[in-house]
Formats: structure tokens, sequence, C-alpha cells
């Protein structure tokens, strides 16, 4: 074309002059340059990366298939994504003090953090429980507990989220039960649980029963939800835990997609039309140092969730191609050294979430590789995300990024690579065979020794662990949860169990056995029980009972 | 010297925390270093873990936690070992721990405590100098 250069020759002429010559005399910082997910990356992205960019099929426009570019129209010009700041700590009194103190700062959503047992299936009293009661999470054991931790909080008017998984069923009945008592109708509740039990085997650990049985149990919900809690998020389809064990970005995609496809697929099986639940299906990200790679992740994910909908599914509707996520800022990326430099780290990931379209976002406090963090910390972490909103103008443009070289490029091969983890899921019999296997065990082992080793051989820096070392005085201004905690807890426990009605618990408990057992919907029973202020110790104990307990060989 | 042992080491993780990247990092690199480790898997309660050090006649036992419960855990540990008069097993520990917990960890017989950033490097002497050969 007359006046137009040619890129390809531009380009090979400028490899051949402007830039050998500074290369002879200026080698680069390394010989390659590559991704946490060994993505080789370019020095210089052009147009002849984009030559078979085809916009519409690749890209679309917000709010329409494959989402690429977001799952809105409008975005964050609409409104902002929901600042909701994972919380729960100790007792439900503390909770519900740190729950109003975060709405009357501005948070937006909740996010519930519950202690180990409560998310294993034992009674602050169980001997197993012993040391863990109210540490990383609020301990709930009846109904008595919830209703403390929402005390003051109307439940039409704030949206929930539950990391609860084996005993979600449980925690999202003493949700609805709660919420009977505000005079709040199921139907208005929003909200998410985690309900994600296959990466519990994977990464997270904190499962009770067999895989089969625990995906009978998420998809009881799925169907309970749909008719009576339409507004709920019936799932959080988790990639952050598996990428806290030490995946990379692209074996994040991959993991959570098929894990994503295996929940899709035992819905189907017992009898559901993908277009009446797929759109409450939502996902959880982490969001790692790797800034244009995060950026690049979300978007691929976006659209490879999309195709697989739309492809293997089926799905008519477009709300159920849709991938809505939350994103939490990486916890492993912390660090105890210099504490006050993760607020900085923190910063970056959260604008990365947010160019990658996030729809809430948790960002970590500084503190957080030494406890649980102080109000003081969580205050900065939430103030963060409110300079990002309102200060940067970078939610003023949908999908600004879009377009980039680089950015497509990179969006194009986590697709890609993702696609080949999925390819080889399914040609093992797919995700549980997968996981009963190994298979994402080990690759996330892997990735996770090369990160460490890439630390210590310092091909990887992080300031403060393994350059720019400074001796400096430990953080001791730290949360610290009063060991007391678990004697009143139990105390309240005794006291509960004293004052409630026995035979109507025992009626109930006996009505969720026979529903386990059989076909019913184990939800309504744990319902029941639940009102009769049965434990989330004793209705696990009735499903232990009929569905086994899972254990690692 | 021909047919020397080498270093046994027990990986536990006490307690219902499933965070167990450090545990199975860690247990790889001491395998690198030419140490032979055993990891115990999530959820094990002190006495298994004690149990086993016995069993597989470990030199020394290292535990992870993160769930915040090491005060009431580790101490129990050490406590198992001598009632199965194997209190000389050294053990050490590491997670997310905060500083002020240390001297009352090490006051209940935990060798170390290891903080997040820790190298395997550095675990590697720690057991090499301890490890009575």
């Amino acid at each position: 074309m007359k006046g137009k250069l040619d890129p390809k020759r531009e380009l090979k002429r400028w490899e051949g002059t402007t830039l050998a010559k500074v290369l002879n005399r200026f080698p680069e910082r390394r010989e390659n340059f590559k991704t946490t997910s060994e993505i080789e990356l370019n020095r210089l992205y052009t147009p002849l990366d984009m030559q078979e960019f085809d916009y519409s099929e690749k890209l679309g426009f917000p709010g329409e298939y494959p989402f690429t570019r977001g799952v809105q129209p409008t975005m964050f010009r609409g409104r902002f994504w929901t600042m909701r700041q994972y919380a729960g700590f100790a007792t439900a009194e503390e909770t519900n003090k740190r729950y109003r103190y975060l709405l009357d700062h501005g948070q937006t959503g909740l996010s519930m953090a519950f202690d180990l047992p409560t998310q294993i299936g034992y009674d602050s009293d169980h001997h197993l429980s012993a040391g863990e009661v109210g540490k990383v999470g609020v301990a709930i054991d009846t109904l008595g507990d919830m209703e403390t931790v929402f005390e003051d909080i109307p439940l039409d008017k704030v949206s929930t989220s539950m990391t609860i998984n084996s005993t979600a069923a449980i925690l999202l009945a003493m949700y609805i039960a709660v919420a009977e008592k505000q005079g709040v109708k199921p139907e208005s509740l929003r909200g998410t649980i985690q309900n994600e039990v296959l990466k519990e085997y994977v990464a997270r650990g904190t499962y009770i029963f067999p895989p089969q049985e625990s995906m009978r149990i998420v998809t009881d919900i799925f169907a309970f939800c749909k008719d009576h809690v339409p507004q709920w998020n019936t799932i959080s389809i988790s990639g952050y835990h598996m990428r806290e064990a030490g995946c990379t970005a692209v074996q994040e995609v991959a993991f959570t997609l098929a894990d994503g496809i295996a929940y899709v697929e035992a819905a189907i099986k017992v009898g559901m039309d993908v277009d009446s639940f797929a759109s409450r299906l939502s996902f959880f990200f982490c969001c790692h140092n790797n800034f244009f790679e995060e950026v690049a992740k979300f978007r691929a994910a976006r659209r490879l969730w999309a195709r697989i909908m739309r492809g293997r599914f089926g799905a008519k509707k477009d709300a159920s191609c849709m991938l809505r996520f939350h994103t939490q800022t990486a916890g492993c990326a912390l660090i105890p050294q210099q504490p006050d430099n993760n607020i900085i780290r923190v910063t970056l990931q959260a604008l990365a979430a947010v160019l990658g379209g996030t729809q809430s976002l948790h960002t970590n406090s500084r503190d957080e590789a030494y406890a649980t963090p102080t109000q003081d910390s969580v205050t900065i972490a939430l103030r963060t995300q409110q300079v990002i909103a309102n200060e940067t103008g970078v939610t003023d443009i949908v999908d600004p990024l879009a377009g980039s070289y680089a950015i497509e490029k990179l969006t194009d091969e986590i697709e890609a690579k993702a696609i080949e983890y999925i390819d080889k899921i399914d040609s093992m019999g797919g995700v549980v065979k997968a996981i009963e296997s190994g298979f994402m065990q080990n690759e996330i082992l892997n990735s996770a020794y090369a990160y460490q080793k890439a630390i210590e051989d310092r091909d990887l820096i992080i300031v403060g662990l393994n350059e720019f070392v400074t001796e400096e005085e430990p953080l001791r201004d730290i949360l610290k949860i009063d060991p007391e905690v678990e004697r009143y807890q139990k105390e309240k426990l005794a006291r509960v169990k004293t004052e409630r009605d026995l035979s109507r618990v025992r009626r109930t408990l006996e009505a969720l056995r026979e529903a386990a057992e059989g076909k019913e919907n184990i939800v309504p029973p744990v319902l029941d029980a639940v009102r009769a202020y049965a434990t989330v110790g004793e209705i696990s104990d009735v499903l232990r009972a009929v569905f086994g307990e899972y254990r690692v060989s | 010297m021909i047919g020397e042992r080498k270093i046994r080491v027990l990986i536990a993780k006490p307690g219902l925390d499933g965070h167990d990247r450090g545990a199975k990092v860690v247990s790889r690199g001491l395998r690198d270093a030419g140490m032979e480790v055993i990891y115990t898997g999530i959820r094990q309660t002190p006495e298994q873990i004690a149990a086993t050090a016995v069993q597989e006649d470990v030199d020394i036992v290292g535990l992870s936690c993160l769930s915040g419960a090491h005060n009431h855990l580790f101490p129990k540990i050490v406590e198992s070992l001598k009632e199965k008069q194997a209190g000389e097993i050294p053990v050490f520990g590491g997670g997310i721990i905060p500083i002020d917990d240390i001297p009352g960890l090490k006051k209940a017989g935990i060798r170390e405590i290891f903080q997040p950033g820790t190298t395997i490097e550095e675990i590697v002497r720690f057991i090499e100098k301890i490890v009575q050969r």
C-alpha cells in the first residue's frame, strides 16, 4: 500500500538496526522473560501478533457473548465492584461487631469466615476441635450463634458470601432461618455459598464425605435454591485455593473450569436443565503479582467458560455463559518481612483484578503473614479498593486494556494452554478421576516447588525477602484470639442444648437421615433441624453415618 | 561412609488445618537434600503424629500449622512423644505463627519455629545441626 509502512519489514529493520545496536552494548536483564505459567514473553508485541485476530469472535462487546470484555455493558461506569472483605473470628458477638464496623465504613457486602470445626462439621466441644475454636473464622455451633452474627444487620439489605463447603447446606439453612426470624423471605436473600467440594480434595482440605456423596449435596443445594432462594449464588467455583497451594495462572484457569464442568455435568445428570441453574454459578479467583498475566487470565477465563457452556453444554441463555467472579488478592504473596510492603503488593494485585473485570474483591491485609488481621490493617485494605475505585480513573473505561497487542496475545495463550489441560483431564475421565489419581495435586506441587526454588535461586526477586533485605523489628501489634473463646463457646453450646426441645431435634435429625438414605433433597430436612437448634456437629454426624467419610489413601 | 543412614524426617500436619503447601514443599526440598521424608498428610492428632514418629524411627519431627492452633497442638506432640519414651526426638515447626508465641513454644520443647519466607536451605542446615549422628 502506498504511503503505509509494511510492519513486517519495519520490524525486521528495527531489529537489525536500532535494537541490535543497543543489545550489543547493553544486554537485557535476562536471556528470556517468562510468566508464572511459563509463557515466554516477547520483547515487543506488534500488529503482527494480531494478524489472525477476529474482533467479534474473540472479544465482542461487554455484556455479550463471549464476555471477554466483561459481563456487564457498562461495568464500573455503572457501579463499582462489591467491596467484600472476608472476615469473621472468635465469637459470634465479635464477628457481628466487625461486620457492623465494615458496613459503617462503606463496605458493600459481607464475607463470612468460619473456624475449621464449623467447616468440617464438628461442634466446639468435640475433641478434634480443641485449639481450633474461633481461629481462622467464627465458631458456629447452632442457629443461636448465627442469630448473633447477624444481629441488627437486615438480611434483605446486604449480600453475604460464606466460605463454607462440606457443611454449606447447614450454614445456608441457618442463614435462611435467621432471615425468617427477621421477617425476610428466602427469595429476597442475596449472597453466595462456596459449596465447592472438589477443590477441597485438591487443595483446601475441609472435605468430610467422599466425592460422589459430596456432589449429591451440591446438586441438592442447586435444586433447592432454584426453587426457593433464586437470587442466591449456589456455588463459587474456586481457583483461589489451588493458586494459594502453588499452581500457576494457567493451571488456575484450567483446574477451576474443569471443576466447573464437573458441577454442570452432575446437575444435568440429576435431571436439571442447564439453563435453569447455570446463571447462579459463580467463580472465585486469586490475583497474584504478575500483572499482565493476571489481567489476561480473567479475560481468558471468561471467554473460555462462555465457549464451554455454549459449545459443550448447549446453554441457550447468555446468562448461563457468563463467568461472574469474586477475586481475592494472593495471600501466598504476602511476607512477614517489611510488612508494610504488602500494602503495595495488594494494591497492584487489586488493580489487576479491577482491570480484569472482577465482580467483587477482597484485598488482603498487610499483617496476614502473621495472623488474622487487625481492624487497622483491614481498614487500609478496604481503603485501597476505595482509592482504586474513586481516584485512579481506571473505572471510567470498560475493559481498558483490550486491544493491547500484549494483553490480547497473553489472553489467547492462557486460553490455549488451559484448553490443553482441560483436554487432558477429560481424557483421564474427568476431574473426579483426575483428583483420585492425584494428577492436579501433583501439578500444583510441582509448580509450588518451582516457585520456591526460583526464590531461593534468586531467579525471582521478592523485595525484602531475597533482595533489599533489612534488619527490622518484627510486627507485634497483631490480632490475638483469646484462648477463653473456646471455653465461652462450649458453655454457650451447653446452654443451647439444655434449652432446646430435644424430641424435636431427634425427630428432625431422623427425617434428615431418611432423606439422605433415599433420593429426597436433603436441604429441607436440614432446615428443619437447624430451626430446632440441632448443632452443626449433630447434623454432620447424621450425614457421616449415611455417606461415609473421605480418607486420603 | 558406606551404608550411612540417611536422616529420617517426619513432616506432619496436626489439627484440622488443610493448608499443606508448606509441608509438601519442605518435604520435597528435604528429600532433594538427601533426607528420607515421611509426610503424614493433613488432619493428624498429636497422638497419631507421635505414634508415626516412633513407628518410623525418625530422627526429627517437623510440624506445620497455619490455623492458629499451634499453641495447643505443638506442645501436645512433644508430650505425646515423651509418653512413648521418645522424648529425645527433636520437634520443630512452621506456619503462620506470631512472634510472641515463639518463646512459649520453645519453652514447651519445640526446638525452632520457622516463619513464612524461610528457605529450604535454612531448614536443612538446622536439621543437620540438630540431629545427633
